[in-house]
C-alpha cells in the first residue's frame, strides 16, 4: 500500500472519531439543521469533482465531471443556505413569567 | 501548501460542527463550515490553474453555476414541513456526486490500479449509488409520490441479499481483471439495491433511513477522497459519516429496535388492527377542549407527524399564546422519532416562533406528566402509546414513549380513530381521562382557540 493511502486511512479514522465525539453533544432540537449542515459538508466532494474533471479526456469523462460538479454544488449551496434559514428561526424568546418571577 | 489549505478547510468543518452543539452558536458554526468549503474550492481551482491540465473550464464553471442556482432555489423555496424530503434529496445528490467522482477515476485510469485504489473505487461507486437511489425512493415516499406504507418485496430480505452479493461479486471481478464494465455492473446493482432496500420501509421509520443515508453520503465522499488522495474529502466525508451514524443509532434507541431490524424486518400488528375502534371513547368538541385547557395551570403539547401534515405549527403557537395570556404554563414534549426525520418537530415549532427552551426531550418531559393538568397530543400516536410500557404482547413493547396518560386530562387531536403507522391499537384513546377531538389538526386547533376566546 502506498504511503499516501495509509495517511488517508489514518486521517479517515481520526476524523471519524472527532465527528462522533462532537455530534454526540449536539442537542436533539438541532438534529434537523445538523443533518442539512452535514449534507452541505458532504458536498466537499465538489473538490473531487473539480479534480476529476481535470483527470480524463473525452466526452464521457467530461459529462461525468460536469454532473459531479453540479450535484455537489447543489449540496453545498442548498445545504448551507437551508441550514442558515432554519437556524435563524431557533430563538430563545424571553417570557413575561420569567421577568415577573422576582415579584 | 494546497494540502495545508485542505487541512484548514477540515479544521473549519470541525469548528463549525462544534458550533452546532448549542442553538446560540449553531448559526455561526454553519457559516464557519461554509467558509471551510469556500477555502477548499478556491484552493482547488487555484491549484488547477497553475497546472497544465486537460480541464475544460467551461464545463466546471457551468456545473457550478447550475448547481448553485438549483441548490439556492430549493433552499429558499422549501417549506419547513418538507424538510425531510429536501434532506433526503440532498443526501442523494451528495452520494451521486461521490459515485461520479469515482466513475471519472475509473474512466481516467489507463494503468492497472493498485488493490487499495480498486477497493476504494468500488466502495465509493457502490455506496454512492445506493445513497443516490435509496434517497430518491425516500424522497418519493416523503413527498407522497411513492406509497409511504410498508411494502413487501417478493423474496424480501433474500432478494436484497442476493442483489448485494451480486454487486460484491461484480466489484470483485472488476478488481481482479481490471474490468471497467464489471465496475459499471456493480454500480448498477448497488443502485438497484438502494431502490429495493428502501421501498419496503414504512414512513414512520424514515428518521432512521434518512440518517443512515446521510451517513452513507459522507462515507462515499471519504472513499472518493481516498481514491483521488484528497484530505479535504476524507475529513469532510468522515465527519458526515460519523454524524449520520450517531443520529441513526440514536433513532434506533428511541424506537427500541436494532438498525438491521428496522431495515430488514417486517414490523407491526395486523391482527390487533381489526379490533381498533370497537371500544367506546370520549368524543370531545372544540368547546370541551377549550374548557379543559382554560382551567388548567399547566399544559404540555405533544406534536407528531400529523402536525406537519396539517401544517398546524402556527395554529399550535396561536393556541399556546392564548393559554399563556391566561397565565397557563405551556411547554412542548418532543419524542425523538416524532415526525419523519430527527428534529423535524423542533424545526416546525421554531418556525412558529416557539422558544427552544420550551421544547422538552423525552427524559425531561416524562417526570412532568404526573403534575400536568392537560396534555394536548397533536397528530401523534405510537409515541404516546402506553402499551409500549405495559403490554409485553405489543409490537412496540419496550420502546420509550411519552407517558401522557399520567396527566389529569389528555386531549388527543387526531383525524380519525385509525391505528398509527405500526397498526397497533392505542389504549390511551379509551382511557376515562382522555378526550378524543377528531378533525384536521390545524382546523381543530383554530376552532379550539376561538372557543377559548368566547369562554
Amino acid at each position: 500500500m502506498s504511503d499516501q493511502f495509509i495517511v488517508g486511512i489514518i486521517v479517515f479514522v481520526l476524523a471519524s472519531f472527532i465527528g462522533f465525539e462532537i455530534i454526540a453533544k449536539v442537542p436533539r432540537t438541532l438534529h434537523t439543521p445538523l443533518m442539512s449542515g452535514a449534507n452541505a459538508i458532504s458536498g466537499i466532494t465538489i473538490v473531487g469533482a473539480i479534480l476529476a474533471s481535470a483527470m480524463g479526456s473525452g466526452t464521457f469523462a467530461a459529462i461525468l465531471g460536469f454532473l459531479a460538479v453540479m450535484l455537489a454544488m447543489i449540496n453545498v449551496v442548498g445545504g448551507f443556505l437551508v441550514t442558515d434559514r432554519m437556524l435563524e428561526m431557533f430563538k430563545k424568546i424571553p417570557r413575561k413569567s420569567e421577568s415577573e418571577e422576582g415579584r | 501548501m494546497t494540502e495545508l489549505a485542505y487541512l484548514a478547510a477540515g479544521v473549519l468543518f470541525i469548528v463549525g460542527l462544534k458550533g452546532m452543539t448549542s442553538p446560540r452558536t449553531a448559526r455561526r458554526g454553519n457559516r464557519i463550515a461554509s467558509v471551510g468549503m469556500l477555502v477548499a474550492v478556491v484552493v482547488t481551482v487555484v491549484d488547477l490553474l497553475s497546472l497544465d491540465t486537460r480541464l475544460v473550464w467551461g464545463l466546471v464553471i457551468g456545473g457550478m453555476v447550475a448547481g448553485a442556482v438549483i441548490g439556492a432555489f430549493l433552499a429558499i423555496r422549501v417549506q419547513m414541513t418538507e424538510m425531510p424530503q429536501l434532506v433526503a434529496a440532498f443526501n442523494g445528490f451528495g452520494g451521486g456526486a461521490s459515485a461520479l467522482v469515482a466513475a471519472a477515476a475509473v474512466v481516467a485510469s489507463d494503468a492497472v490500479m493498485p488493490t487499495e485504489t480498486a477497493v476504494t473505487i468500488s466502495l465509493s461507486l457502490t455506496i454512492g449509488a445506493i445513497t443516490l437511489t435509496g434517497s430518491f425512493v425516500a424522497f418519493g415516499k416523503l413527498q407522497g409520490l411513492v406509497p409511504s406504507r410498508q411494502m413487501f418485496l417478493p423474496g424480501g430480505s433474500f432478494t436484497n441479499g442476493a442483489i448485494a452479493a451480486a454487486a460484491v461479486i461484480a466489484a470483485g471481478v472488476g478488481m481482479m481483471y481490471d474490468s471497467t464494465n464489471a465496475y459499471w455492473v456493480a454500480t448498477a446493482l448497488a443502485a438497484l439495491l438502494g431502490i429495493t432496500a428502501v421501498l419496503p420501509i414504512g414512513g414512520a421509520d424514515m428518521p432512521v433511513v434518512i440518517s443512515l443515508l446521510n451517513s452513507f453520503s459522507g462515507i462515499a465522499a471519504s472513499m472518493a477522497g481516498l481514491v483521488i488522495g484528497n484530505q479535504a474529502l476524507i475529513i469532510g466525508g468522515a465527519l458526515v459519516g460519523a454524524a449520520g451514524l450517531v443520529l441513526t443509532l440514536e433513532m434506533a434507541v428511541a424506537m427500541n429496535r436494532s438498525v438491521p431490524s428496522i431495515l430488514f424486518a417486517r414490523f407491526g400488528g395486523t391482527a390487533a388492527a381489526d379490533s381498533i375502534g370497537t371500544q367506546p371513547v370520549n368524543r370531545a368538541t372544540a368547546d370541551d377542549c377549550a374548557i379543559a385547557l382554560a382551567y388548567a395551570q399547566s399544559v404540555v403539547i405533544v406534536p407528531g407527524y400529523g402536525l406537519a401534515v396539517a401544517q398546524a405549527q402556527h395554529a399550535v403557537k396561536d393556541l399556546a399564546n392564548a393559554l399563556e395570556a391566561r397565565g397557563i404554563a405551556v411547554t412542548y414534549a418532543i419524542h425523538p422519532v416524532a415526525g419523519r426525520m430527527p428534529g423535524h418537530m423542533n424545526v416546525l415549532l421554531a418556525e412558529a416562533d416557539v422558544s427552544y427552551d420550551l421544547l422538552l426531550d423525552l427524559d425531561q418531559a416524562n417526570p412532568k406528566f404526573k403534575q400536568t393538568d392537560v396534555v394536548l397530543v397533536v397528530g401523534a400516536n405510537d409515541v404516546v402509546n402506553p402499551a409500549a410500557n405495559n403490554d409485553p404482547g405489543s409490537p412496540i413493547y419496550g420502546m420509550p414513549v411519552l407517558n401522557v396518560e399520567e396527566a389529569s386530562t389528555t386531549i388527543v387531536v387526531k383525524r380519525s380513530l385509525s391505528a398509527g403507522f405500526a397498526g397497533i391499537d392505542n389504549p390511551l384513546f379509551y382511557q376515562d381521562s382522555t378526550l378524543m377531538y377528531f378533525g384536521d389538526a390545524k382546523k381543530a386547533l383554530e376552532d379550539a382557540l376561538s372557543a377559548l376566546e368566547n369562554l
